[in-house]
């Protein structure tokens, strides 16, 4: 099937079978997405991002734990892109083995949590009575922490390190999610269309997983990933305080932190780290906002 | 004239497309009581609200003439159409619930349109909204100039609407489906309202309405809209000669007391409406 | 009359069961996560001895909910324990440190939505246009800031470099411990004691971490005006103030922002607890002696006392503003009154 085709088929006024509507209404979005020249910088961003911090054995030769002593706080040159750091660590190799440890702490935060909290706030929503109040209390205790300084502290309970930074992340992200999918569970559970399905004898659980759930599948997608720039940055703050990911990791915080320290003289050694969290951050915010836009018009 | 359209065709712009709500009407309206009656989305309210020039920024009017007392209203300024807007010509909208705005008192709404137009101040403007309100035959006005608007039925509402919209004597009046949002006991009170003062003071009435019987009983003439375009313009008492097939059907729609049916006609809707 | 009684009712409950979900958390996260608590307060270096007289002291042979007891009873008491390191209790630590944070963040809520608030209004009346588009993509960036590198970059270009500001720390050292404390804040206590020179060196200190911490909250009150005044310009009683005549000006500001003006206050009371978020990395650059790098040091030594005190501090004065938004609203929102 080429481009051409596939686009017909997908934008065809009478689709004939289920996956060729939604197909089309995927398609539709994608559309609408595209005309929106931010959103696509921030997805360009974040697909570079990705194929670099995967592909960073065949971009640069350098080790990104490789000490030279002789080399170090090197400002950047043909052979070292960006300078090294002040163990004569090549800065480029790190920057791009960083997004690794970064990229991989937020996708696997965001795969926990949002589902976690879809679940968690359609039961909430749909059931309502003794199981909502319950549930909500328990984000409310959540909720009330600043998520950083709870993240901060469940660390120092544990041990610093990139697991603790994700089992804290992870804690004090689901709230918000639960919230949202709450919200939009009760807008959705009075309508006649659900009444519809229960009179048809569907049981609690089918009526939340395949008629509750999916609908808010879309505000919750925007919502993780306006998040997931707000996880680079609190992962790359505990990075920074010396509670996330330890040196010698490439994570881009704790870069930032052991550079602090001769931050007048060589600056570009955070720097550059710093500018990759904020253009990281940044483009997931450019597409979220963006998909704000296609997929939940009411927000705007 | 007070109001002259003149082939008026307005469209609205959106990722999508255009869309052309109103698509060449032309209508001349004077010092007197004028109905316009159509089904939601026959372009009735958006013709309305270009005469006051109050259609959201996505909106494209054309026209080879719409003016109101001779004053070009397609070349008009902002500071021109606020001298029209209130002024001159006051706008009653559907339903009070949403028109009026919740976080300011009823005397003070009423009170910023006179001052507005009439200079003076606060004191006696509060005065004269207070004056209106009795006018408007609310019972004991400078208490409800005090309540807020979700402290009132709608009725009240509605009678403060057009209190406020009264303040600064205007020469025209626009009224969009002033009771549709109103209980039916209510709507006939309201309308006997608007026409007392519309008739003492010598005003123009615009009423736009769904309900035909109900125009055709306060106005002098009537315009009725099909699908952006105007299909039949008549007297009101001469509405049973009325000719066109869309009117016809309109009427035979009606449920009568006195002339009771088996069954009650269906409207066809004739797609030759659509390009006369 | 009764009805407001038990609304009022209500919502002091739900913060009586959010407060103790908070002491439930910090209780876990203080006594039941750390493997052993004792060896944590002693120091892993300690003699076998010590650690079992501290683990009876702690109350850690006792059953888990009688430990919670006396947690709770502690708290309730004011006693938030003491330092392993410097030894002070951390209820005169925080009393000493937190007006240093409450003197920032008070500041940088001022200028976050004097400016906030009418770039909101502004880019929603322009919506669609430049200005609009520019006012979103600042407030992107400001949402995407890593306030530390930006704390550093201006630390480098406008101390170090260019030298037009003052570097890290409250005071330049001329002026330390010479203004009489009244409030702990040394711009109210030095225009008490009328020392204006001490007045505009805390001032200048002030400069750099009030306008980072200031643009991260000023992103996020303009996006919520933004928003609240696009809901608001699409009711129908503009079009209602419109058709009376009304100049834009008045349009915008007497008939649109009255309306959305309650849920702002919502909006500051949430901005200013997230000020103390902000201020725990922006103290940590700025050497800041204030709650925020009290916490930061006290982690860096595994410090739990302070750690859990100054936790359970943020968290009530979250809780508390959140109550405060809430009373506020249904005082000044007619609607709901």
């Amino acid at each position: 099937m080429t481009t051409q085709t596939f686009r017909e088929w997908a934008l065809d006024e009478t689709p004939s079978s289920r996956r060729q509507a939604s197909w089309g209404r995927r398609y539709r979005i994608w559309l609408n997405l595209r005309s929106n020249p931010l959103a696509m910088i921030g997805l360009t961003i974040i697909l570079l991002t990705v194929i670099v911090s995967l592909a960073a054995p065949l971009i640069t030769v350098y080790d990104p734990g490789a000490q030279n002593l002789y080399n170090k706080l090197a400002f950047p040159s043909s052979e070292h892109l960006l300078g090294t750091d002040e163990l004569g660590r090549d800065v480029f190799a790190r920057i791009l083995y960083g997004g690794r440890v970064t990229l991989g702490l937020v996708v696997a935060v965001v795969i926990l949590v949002a589902p976690v909290g879809l679940l968690i706030g359609c039961i909430s929503g749909y059931l309502g009575g003794l199981a909502d109040t319950v549930l909500m209390r328990v984000t409310d205790v959540f909720l009330a922490f600043p998520r950083l300084v709870l993240a901060l502290a469940l660390v120092a309970a544990l041990t610093p390190g990139i697991e603790s930074a994700f089992i804290a992340i992870s804690l004090t992200a689901w709230p918000p999610y639960a919230r949202l999918a709450r919200a939009e569970t009760l807008t959705i559970r009075n309508s006649d269309y659900i009444a519809a399905c229960r009179l048809t004898g569907a049981s609690k659980f089918r009526i939340i997983l395949r008629h509750v759930a999916p609908l808010c599948v879309p505000s919750l997608i925007v919502r993780a990933t306006l998040d997931m720039s707000s996880i680079i940055i609190t992962a790359a703050s505990l990075g920074f305080l010396g509670m996330g990911a330890q040196p010698p990791s490439p994570e881009w915080g704790a870069m930032i932190s052991t550079a602090r320290r001769f931050f007048y003289e060589q600056w570009w050694v955070a720097a550059v780290p710093g500018l990759m969290i904020f253009v990281s951050s940044l483009a997931f915010n450019l597409l979220g906002d963006g998909l704000r836009d296609v997929l939940d018009p009411k927000q705007t | 004239m007070l109001v002259d359209i003149n082939n008026l065709h307005i469209s609205f712009r959106s990722r999508t497309g255009v869309f052309e709500a109103v698509r060449g009407i032309s209508m001349n309206i004077g010092a007197e009581k004028f109905g316009i009656v159509g089904e939601s989305g026959s372009g009735k309210s958006v013709t309305a609200r270009a005469i006051m020039k109050l259609l959201p920024n996505n909106a494209v009017i054309e026209a080879d003439r719409l003016a109101f007392d001779g004053i070009d209203i397609l070349a008009a300024d902002e500071k021109t159409m606020r001298g029209i807007r209130g002024k001159r010509a006051g706008f009653i909208l559907q339903d009070p619930k949403y028109s009026l705005n919740p976080v300011k008192t009823i005397g003070v709404q009423i009170a910023e349109a006179w001052y507005t137009h009439k200079g003076g101040t606060r004191r006696e403007a509060m005065q004269a909204a207070i004056t209106l309100l009795d006018q408007v035959k609310i019972r004991d006005p400078k208490a409800v100039a005090a309540l807020y608007p979700h402290e009132v039925s709608g009725g009240m509402g509605q009678r403060a609407m057009i209190a406020m919209m009264m303040a600064p004597d205007p020469e025209l009046l626009i009224a969009d489906e002033p009771t549709s949002a109103l209980d039916a006991t209510v709507q006939a009170e309201i309308l006997r309202l608007m026409e007392d003062l519309v008739s003492s003071r010598g005003m123009g009435l615009i009423l736009i309405s769904h309900d035909l019987p109900l125009v055709s009983h306060f106005c002098d003439r009537v315009a009725i809209m099909y699908a952006g375009k105007v299909m039949e313009e008549i007297r009101a008492a001469e509405l049973n000669r009325a000719r066109h097939p869309y009117t016809r059907g309109l009427l035979e729609c009606i449920p009568s007391l006195l002339q009771p049916k088996e069954q009650l006609a269906v409207l066809n809707r004739d797609p030759a409406w659509m390009n006369p | 009359m009764k009805r407001r009684a038990k609304t009022l009712a209500g919502i002091l409950s739900s913060v009586f069961i959010t407060l103790f979900g908070l002491l439930v958390v910090t209780f876990l996260i203080g006594r039941v996560i750390p493997i052993d608590p004792a060896i944590a307060a002693a120091g892993d270096q300690a003699p076998e001895a010590v650690i079992r007289a501290l683990r009876t002291e702690m109350g850690l042979d006792q059953p888990i909910w009688v430990q919670f007891y006396r947690y709770v009873v502690q708290i309730l008491h004011g006693d938030f324990g003491a330092s392993n390191v410097s030894h002070n209790l951390v209820t005169s630590d925080i009393a000493r440190y937190f007006p240093a944070t409450f003197e920032l963040a008070v500041l940088a809520l001022l200028v976050s939505s004097l400016l906030g608030v009418p770039l909101g209004v502004w880019a929603a009346v322009r919506q669609g246009r430049l200005a609009d588009q520019v006012i979103r993509v600042v407030c992107l960036a400001g949402h995407s800031l890593p306030t530390f590198v930006f704390a550093m970059l201006s630390l480098l270009i406008f101390y170090k470099t260019l030298d037009w500001l003052p570097g890290p720390g409250r005071q330049s050292i001329f002026y330390t411990d010479m203004v009489p404390v009244f409030t702990g804040m040394i711009t109210v206590d030095s225009a008490i004691a009328g020392d204006w020179d001490a007045f505009f060196d805390a001032l200048a200190h002030m400069i750099q971490p009030v306008c980072i911490l200031g643009y991260f909250s000023m992103a996020y009150i303009t996006r919520m005006s933004r928003a609240f005044m696009l809901h608001a310009l699409h009711d129908e009683y503009i079009i209602t103030a419109r058709a009376k005549g009304l100049s834009p000006a008045t349009v915008i500001w007497k008939h649109a922002f009255p309306t959305v003006a309650v849920q702002l206050v919502t909006v500051l009371a949430l901005t200013f607890a997230g000020l103390l978020e902000g201020s725990v990395v922006t103290e940590t650059v700025f050497e800041w002696p204030g709650i925020g790098r009290y916490l930061t040091n006290a982690l860096k030594n595994g410090d739990m006392n302070p750690v859990i005190g100054s936790t359970l501090l943020i968290g009530v004065i979250y809780v508390s503003f959140n109550l405060l938004a809430d009373l506020l609203y249904r005082l000044l929102d007619p609607r709901v009154r």
